[in-house]
């Protein structure tokens, strides 16, 4: 994306500007955190409410790495150097929640 | 089949050297493994507070009847409920503002990015600019969301026998003492984030300004802070649901 030979520079004219996708990206990042605030002003809910969040945050997340980042668009193997690794996130989450639930329960029980 | 595979061409090694196998420069990809390691730094952090949180005790009453107490973790909806200059409570509108600024502030960074392409200066520089403006504007709301939280609300809790209000590293009256030390932790990490984000907007807004960039021939430095700038914004969105939200 970034080769400085394609630079339009040598003939002085700027082409037009193009940004419909980002204002599209913009607007659907918009809309999900409306649908936030709408779900948590309307759904009582916890676990559905909780997952909803959750399951939104990813999509937004997706959306701001993906098109904002330019990840989307770049070489599979670079798409997959970033984010294979987080695999282990996953494996922090479930660790570390598990520990604290079950502090929490030793606490309470002995 | 042997003649066949002797006809083809011989496949360049692309690990060989002479080609770019990731088809990225090398800053741009010292960019995005920063980020990585930086994701999980973010990463051990909210994933600290929702270990704490399970060590908890959770709120299992009726949500009308909350109470402010160390014995169990307080609900969010009810710690950060208010608004700059207006006496009111309601739950999320400000960090849902605070959310809108940075979004806004992403979309006007990937828009300077757009225009670097284009090699239009002028353009360059108005949209770093905006992005700064919209870093300072958050900046400024989690200044006065620290300040409202370090001064607490009109009814205090009581702790040892004493009326607390607001929220030290040691105690505070919304909860169990983790829960503010890890809300300062935590925003105040992402805070030095965007402020040192500001400061590279600002440096390649000001180079970009002075035609470094176009003497050189490309925007590259524009993408590269980019990158920096839309992940501060994407922890935020992470923030703002296990913070704030849930």
């Amino acid at each position: 994306m970034s080769s400085p030979s394609h630079a339009p520079v040598a003939t002085g004219e700027i082409p037009k500007a193009n940004t419909a996708a980002i204002w599209r990206t913009f607007w659907i990042l918009l809309g999900i955190t409306a649908v936030e605030f709408l779900i948590a002003f309307t759904v009582s809910s916890p676990m559905l409410r909780i997952s909803v969040f959750v399951g939104l945050t990813f999509v937004k997340a997706f959306y701001i790495v993906g098109e904002f980042m330019h990840l989307k668009h770049e070489v599979k193997t670079l798409i997959w150097s970033v984010v294979i690794p987080t695999m282990f996130i996953v494996w922090l989450v479930i660790a570390l929640l598990y520990e604290g639930g079950s502090g929490l329960s030793s606490r309470l029980n002995y | 089949m042997a003649h066949a595979i002797a006809q083809e061409k011989p496949v360049k090694n692309i690990w060989g050297g002479g080609v770019e196998p990731l088809k990225a420069s090398y800053g741009k990809l010292m960019m995005w493994f920063f980020l990585l390691s930086d994701t999980f730094t973010f990463s051990a952090l909210l994933i600290t507070y929702g270990m704490s949180r399970f060590s908890h005790p959770a709120y299992a009453d009726k949500l009308d009847a909350f109470t402010f107490n160390t014995a169990w973790w307080p609900v969010p909806d009810k710690v950060f409920d208010g608004v700059p200059f207006l006496n009111v409570h309601v739950p999320l509108v400000f960090v849902g503002i605070m959310t809108f600024i940075l979004i806004m502030s992403s979309v006007t960074m990937v828009l300077a990015v757009e225009a670097g392409h284009r090699m239009d200066r002028a353009d360059v520089q108005k949209w770093m600019l905006w992005t700064i403006l919209g870093g300072i504007a958050f900046l400024s709301c989690q200044a006065w969301e620290w300040t409202h939280f370090i001064h607490g609300k009109h009814i205090g809790t009581l702790i040892d026998g004493q009326m607390f209000y607001g929220a030290n590293l040691h105690r505070n009256q919304y909860g169990p003492p983790l829960f503010a030390d890890l809300f300062f932790f935590i925003t105040g990490f992402h805070g030095t984030h965007v402020l040192s984000g500001v400061v590279l907007n600002f440096l390649v807004f000001f180079n970009a300004s002075m035609g470094v960039y176009e003497k050189r021939g490309h925007y590259e430095m524009i993408e590269k802070v980019g990158l920096y700038w839309h992940f501060v914004d994407l922890v935020w969105v992470f923030v703002f649901t296990f913070f704030y939200l849930i």
